[in-house]
């Protein structure tokens, strides 16, 4: 047990300096393909030497000399081809006093390797396995047994990451001013996506996996506090703890999705409730609303309420109102119509799922399908109600969900 | 596995008990089959509703086709296993079989069993 906590602390320490050590290594080579390949091997090295002769004195200075040399070595491996271009490199003395890293840049580093990762050259795959990677410090074969896929199909997905990346010519520094809140913007999405990636499970039978969640939380609460005035950041990080805080509810013993109205709320984590909300209650007075801060005060209005039935819905509808104006989203709009409903009755709500069938992007979408179905139901149609279930069964791609539809379906259905 | 559209129809339709049974069966099986060191991988597939058919056409461009006959059969989900010989497979294939269905319906569910081909060729005397 307690050289398991050891190496716990062995791999938070590497995970939270190995973005540091990459922007040092980077600013001081110009080569982030090769750079990020030199620190996995230094963290390699260091997760397999720290554990016998001890964490050194300084292990941002021990990681970076280690990196810094696999790239001196990277460079004369290649030499014949680069010698020329990397000449000024190689003369470089390379040793590292503890002084020469300055806290600060190095926090400012992990904030542009972050910007760097998610920039919108990438698709939202290829960011998410490099954030993870360059960022999270995780080496390939975790991410890759995180998303389900070989490890070669993994590494290769971060390899055109890279090549994107040097290809763009994006510069390893911060954004300027103008273009700031876009790629921040962008931070944020992808952080999101890996987030509702370990939360929603879009692959395999099981509904949820946790380790991408705990990441996506450890990295926006970095991004955090390296941005404490940026009031979205601290929606985000809010939205994830209040979401997060309803997993251990979220399924039952067999693995069975429970909705919410059903989740025990006792199995809450009240914890991770009562930050989320302190967050998010000094965050949004501060003024610039926007759609993470709205969407982390929805979750806050279900999670303070002591039963689904004590639900604030009308509070609930307010936010969507809010929200549905900042975003073209269409599962925002199919939100706001279960809000809808609860606030003014089903009739409501179903005359606002016809005016969203038109959405091309919801019509084959099983969601819209199943809050029909849902709505059905609690307007005492049950015969179409099954129909419904059904219809939605058919058209989602998660087992879990299917399971749970068809299972809604047949609890309905009478002939059967 | 597999079934044509009126059999997906007639499990979704099943009654609730039944149909939590054999949920609750096929995520046993699997964790039995990887407890024995048997399975490599399994997975459920989307609904028929869902499948298209491809083909390339003279620029290699796809083209797609997305109308089926009721009675063509899909892919249900797939089961990939590393066993000895077929006598083995057909055993762990007998075994997923067994998942519970209605009374009085026309018994277990069908397996399609196959070898990967993933064999050294032989080689020359």
């Amino acid at each position: 047990m307690i050289s398991h906590l050891i190496n716990v602390s062995f791999e938070d320490l590497l995970r939270e300096l190995s973005p540091q050590v990459l922007g040092s290594v980077v600013r001081r080579f110009h080569d982030f393909s090769a750079a990020e390949d030199a620190v996995q091997e230094a963290s390699l090295s260091a997760a397999l030497k720290w554990p016998v002769q001890g964490i050194p004195e300084n292990p941002r200075a021990w990681l970076t000399q280690v990196a810094f040399r696999r790239m001196v070595d990277h460079i004369r491996s290649d030499s014949a081809r680069r010698r020329h271009e990397n000449k000024a490199a190689l003369e470089t003395n390379f040793s590292v006093e503890s002084t020469t890293v300055e806290s600060e840049s190095a926090a400012d580093d992990t904030l542009v390797l972050l910007f760097m990762c998610c920039h919108e050259v990438l698709t939202p795959a290829s960011a998410i396995a490099l954030t993870l990677r360059a960022v999270g410090g995780l080496n390939t074969k975790q991410i890759a047994n995180a998303f389900l896929v070989p490890e070669a199909t993994m590494a290769q997905r971060i390899v055109r990451a890279k090549q994107s990346i040097r290809s763009s010519g994006i510069p390893f520094q911060l954004p300027s001013s103008d273009e700031r809140d876009q790629r921040l913007r962008n931070v944020l999405h992808i952080l999101y996506l890996i987030f509702n990636e370990g939360y929603t499970s879009s692959v395999g039978p099981e509904l949820q996996r946790d380790d991408l969640s705990r990441e996506a939380i450890r990295l926006t609460r970095i991004l955090h506090k390296l941005q404490p005035g940026d009031p979205e950041v601290a929606g985000l990080l809010a939205l994830m703890l209040l979401t997060d805080a309803r997993r251990g509810a979220r399924t039952n013993a067999d693995g069975e999705l429970v909705p919410l109205a059903q989740q025990s709320r006792e199995l809450w984590d009240q914890t991770k409730i009562r930050e989320g909300i302190e967050l998010i209650s000094t965050t949004l007075p501060k003024g610039s609303v926007g759609p993470y801060q709205l969407q982390a005060a929805i979750a806050a209005v279900h999670d303070e309420s002591a039963s689904s039935s004590e639900t604030d819905w009308p509070q609930i509808l307010a936010l969507y109102d809010l929200l549905k104006r900042m975003s073209d989203n269409p599962m925002v709009k199919l939100n706001h119509a279960i809000a809808a409903a609860m606030v003014h009755g089903m009739a409501t709500g179903l005359a606002l799922l016809d005016e969203l069938s038109d959405d091309s992007r919801l019509v084959n979408h099983y969601r819209l399908d199943a809050v029909r179905a849902h709505f059905l139901e609690r307007a005492g149609n049950e015969r179409e109600a099954v129909v419904y279930y059904r219809l939605a069964a058919g058209k989602t791609a998660s087992l879990p969900e299917r399971n749970y539809l068809l299972t809604q379906a047949a609890r309905l259905d009478t002939n059967t | 596995m597999n079934a044509t559209k009126e059999v997906f129809d007639w499990y979704s339709k099943w009654p609730k008990e039944q149909l939590q049974a054999n949920m609750s069966f096929m995520r046993n099986i699997a964790q039995t089959l990887t407890d024995e060191g048997i399975l490599i991988q399994n997975a459920g597939l989307a609904w028929p509703q869902q499948a298209v058919v491809v083909r390339a056409d003279a620029n290699g461009q796809p083209i797609t086709d997305g109308v089926f006959p009721e009675s063509k059969e899909f892919l249900a989900g797939f089961w990939i296993i590393d066993v000895e010989n077929a006598e083995e497979a057909y055993k762990v294939a007998a075994r997923i079989s067994l998942a519970p269905a209605p009374k009085g319906t026309p018994g277990t569910m069908p397996l399609e069993v196959r070898e990967i081909m993933d064999r050294a060729p032989d080689e020359l005397p």
